[in-house]
């Protein structure tokens, strides 16, 4: 992995709201060249809106970002220049095949002629596409068209990638193919810029991760930075009835009961010792326990610390 | 901008083949929209042709005399109907996340409209050849020369132009493909309050002045009088004037539309 000392993509206060709903507020990022930066969020946390500013599509209201060095306002043709942009919504032309959507790409990034068509052919065969090359898109499935996305984007080599939820939909398996595509990408040295819902994914990817909620960024940093956010992950009780829930509750001092479940979360370190004097205090009140699970902090424990809230249903798959 | 002259032009070029190859690989779409005037010339002409033929007062036979009347009409039907599907593909377009695709790229802005609206003039003018070949098929016979049909076919095509531009607007204004295809349907209807299938003579007082005031009739007229070999006749300024109007009024209001944030999804 290469990492330019200049940043790919700079942002200051960007504002954006549509009539009273304000969609990003005050949004402060910084992404150096030949990494992966994660957007991670919910839905409607502004993750989109996002990306669409920083590739030219929509205006910011307040704020100023550059792009690979060109600044979004002023300079807007050459943003686009560097940029390739794969949305959340296919942008695949339907009524052409596979092939005429790279050679359409290949046309409009002026590749020239010969090397466009070599350059779709190894398209096509990097995502495997080339047994569907001459099909209209239309017919593909939703794997298939994200990879044809995909890879008409890759057609100009850009050298700044916005990827907008990019798994979003699709089977593990498939899931999987597309981090691969983004790793070897990242080690042409390209910058990635992608958002997700998806704790795992962002894990996974990003060397660097911001966290935005109703269009604030609630934090940033590497995975393991935001990981110390809580420190030492949790111990989750599971508890016999209601009655050993409160006093477990009551005799720990600290936690958060679930009566739903009987379940008591506590935070604080996974080390033997602090465990030793946790049960011990348990035992001192009296308290039966049925169960008890250890978790090493992951992404959602820094998505529920930050916000109070866990991201979305299925987050954590 | 900083896109050139040379780029803008090869981007266009780029996205006329686009719509050209729409053309090639859906020709049913192209065979829907020419099958209704071809259908309207058969059934005005073979049904309603010798009664209404009869009715025109000038020289031939009933039938043959109203082949010679509607044909100029239909051809008119002809170009409005390829418009229609012009605002179907321009909508269908822009419903699709292809042209945020495009709105990301280092590529002339007007470049995907003037694909849209070369490739409409395409349709139009095969809509148009077809429904003149069957014209002359069932006998239609003009005494204009080379010049006439030129004429003819030329405001034709500025028609076809005004009307493609005026689609590609209503294309844009459109919330779904189904709307954009709804709103060339009243074009469709327009021919009907025209000199397109009886004289505007015939027509009763108010309909008579809507029609002799509409821009259609104008465009029949000049088509009529050129193909007759009579020149372009007194309604040629007025037609061209039409044309150039809608043209100009439809091109400023796409690019309006056009430029307007995306809407967000």
């Amino acid at each position: 992995m290469t990492i330019d000392s200049a940043p790919a993509i700079v942002a200051r206060g960007l504002r954006k709201s549509y009539g009273e709903q304000v969609v990003l507020d005050d949004l402060d990022l910084a992404v150096p060249g030949g990494t992966v930066f994660a957007l991670l969020g919910p839905n409607g946390a502004g993750k989109t809106t996002a990306v669409r500013i920083l590739s030219t599509l929509i205006d910011v209201d307040a704020g100023s970002a550059a792009v690979a060095g060109h600044d979004l306002v002023t300079e807007p043709h050459w943003v686009r220049g560097a940029i390739g942009v794969t949305g959340q919504f296919s942008a695949v032309d339907g009524l052409l095949t596979g092939r005429e959507n790279l050679l359409l790409m290949a046309d409009l990034q002026r590749v020239g002629r010969r090397p466009g068509r070599l350059r779709a052919d190894e398209l096509l065969e990097q995502f495997e596409l080339t047994e569907a090359a001459g099909k209209p898109a239309s017919s593909y499935s939703g794997g298939m068209r994200r990879r044809l996305d995909l890879a008409m984007t890759l057609v100009g080599e850009p050298r700044v990638i916005f990827l907008d939820e990019p798994t979003t939909g699709l089977d593990p398996r498939a899931r999987r193919a597309m981090w691969a595509v983004i790793r070897d990408l990242v080690a042409d040295g390209v910058t990635i810029f992608l958002t997700t819902q998806y704790l795992e994914e962002a894990d996974e990817l990003a060397d660097r991760i911001a966290v935005l909620d109703h269009g604030r960024l609630v934090a940033e940093g590497t995975a393991d930075e935001l990981k110390r956010l809580v420190p030492g992950g949790h111990v989750l009780l599971h508890l016999p009835h209601g009655e050993a829930l409160a006093a477990a509750s009551a005799a720990l001092g600290n936690g958060v009961p679930d009566s739903e479940h009987l379940t008591l979360l506590v935070n604080g370190t996974g080390d033997l010792t602090a465990l030793r004097e946790l049960l011990g205090t348990l035992d001192a009140a009296g308290v039966p326990v049925d169960n008890l699970s250890l978790h090493t902090p992951d992404l959602d424990d820094v998505f529920l610390a930050i916000t109070g809230d866990r991201p979305t249903e299925g987050a954590s798959r | 901008m900083t896109t050139t002259i040379q780029e803008t032009v090869a981007d266009s070029a780029t996205m006329v083949r686009r719509n050209v190859l729409h053309l090639r690989r859906y020709p049913s779409m192209t065979l829907m929209l020419v099958m209704a005037p071809i259908l309207f010339l058969l059934l005005f002409v073979y049904v309603l042709g010798d009664t209404l033929g009869a009715g025109l007062g000038t020289a031939g036979t009933g039938r043959s005399a109203y082949l010679d009347y509607v044909t100029p009409g239909i051809a008119l039907i002809a170009v409005t109907s390829a418009a229609q599907g012009t605002a179907i593909s321009v909508a269908m377009d822009m419903t699709e996340g292809i042209v945020a695709r495009f709105r990301t790229m280092a590529i002339a802005r007007s470049a995907l409209l003037t694909g849209h609206v070369i490739g409409s003039m395409i349709q139009a003018m095969i809509c148009l050849g077809a429904v003149l070949g069957v014209a002359v098929l069932i006998g239609f016979r003009p005494d204009a020369g080379g010049l006439g049909w030129l004429g003819a076919v030329g405001i034709l095509a500025l028609l076809a132009f005004a009307l493609t531009w005026l689609s590609v607007a209503l294309g844009l204004v459109s919330p779904n493909v189904e709307t954009a295809s709804n709103w060339p349907m009243l074009l469709m209807l327009l021919p009907f309050t025209s000199s397109a299938f009886v004289p505007t003579d015939s027509l009763p007082g108010g309909l008579r002045t809507f029609a002799e005031a509409q821009p259609f009739t104008p465009v029949i007229e000049t088509v009529r009088s050129l193909l007759a070999g009579d020149g372009a006749g007194g309604d040629a300024l007025a037609a061209v004037a039409w044309c150039l109007v809608i043209a100009a009024v439809s091109f400023v209001w796409s690019m309006r539309l056009f430029r307007r944030e995306p809407r967000s999804t």
